[in-house]
């Protein structure tokens, strides 16, 4: 597996990759800033898998995690969170 | 904004969420088996599934409940991967009238 770009506590921002085929990443987080927790490990990459390939080389898997006020304009509890499993190419650094 | 596909719903505007639960009918267990069958035979994986259903068209997509857009993404799976045509489906259904 390919050295893994991020480690537990970096800021990251979700890319806004085209649509198209299958992905993962659902609308409401992408160009949203997160913390990454843990990773995963790394895995196939499912929008290759999706068109019968063998998603390789493998793509690490972060958990990120959101706070709630980021995603969501004027959400009222500032501790709230949401943590979702994203692929690493649709991660950039972020500015804290 | 972001590019959404058709499926892509987490926090577009929406009603409150329907909690009823329902036994699943004969038919949605057939559903069920066959895609599990299918998929334990190596025909396709979960995210050609997926990538399946997203795709559907949205007249489809919107007009039918869980199950049956399972159905439709069994029928179009076994087309793309050449185990039965299209004529063959609609042959058999118009026999069984």
């Amino acid at each position: 597996m390919a050295e893994p770009a991020f480690k537990p506590g970096a800021a990251v921002r979700v890319r806004d990759l085209p649509v198209k085929g299958h992905m993962r990443t659902p609308a409401y987080v992408r160009g949203r800033r997160g913390w990454v927790e843990r990773l995963h490990g790394a895995f196939p990459n499912p929008e290759r898998l999706a068109y019968g390939a063998d998603g390789l080389p493998a793509v690490p898997l972060y958990l990120v995690r959101f706070p709630q006020s980021e995603l969501w304009s004027g959400y009222g509890s500032a501790g709230d969170s949401l943590v979702l499993d994203i692929f690493e190419h649709w991660l950039e650094p972020a500015e804290v | 904004m972001a590019m959404r596909a058709m499926h892509d719903m987490g926090g577009l505007p929406a009603g409150p969420v329907e909690r009823d639960e329902h036994d699943p009918s004969h038919a949605e267990r057939r559903v069920d088996a066959l895609m599990n069958l299918l998929r334990a035979r190596g025909l396709f994986n979960v995210d050609e599934m997926r990538r399946t259903i997203e795709s559907l068209p949205p007249e489809i997509y919107e007009r039918h409940d869980y199950y049956e857009r399972w159905l439709y993404t069994i029928e179009r799976l076994l087309i793309e991967k050449g185990v039965l045509t299209a004529q063959e489906i609609e042959a058999r259904l118009a026999a069984d009238g």
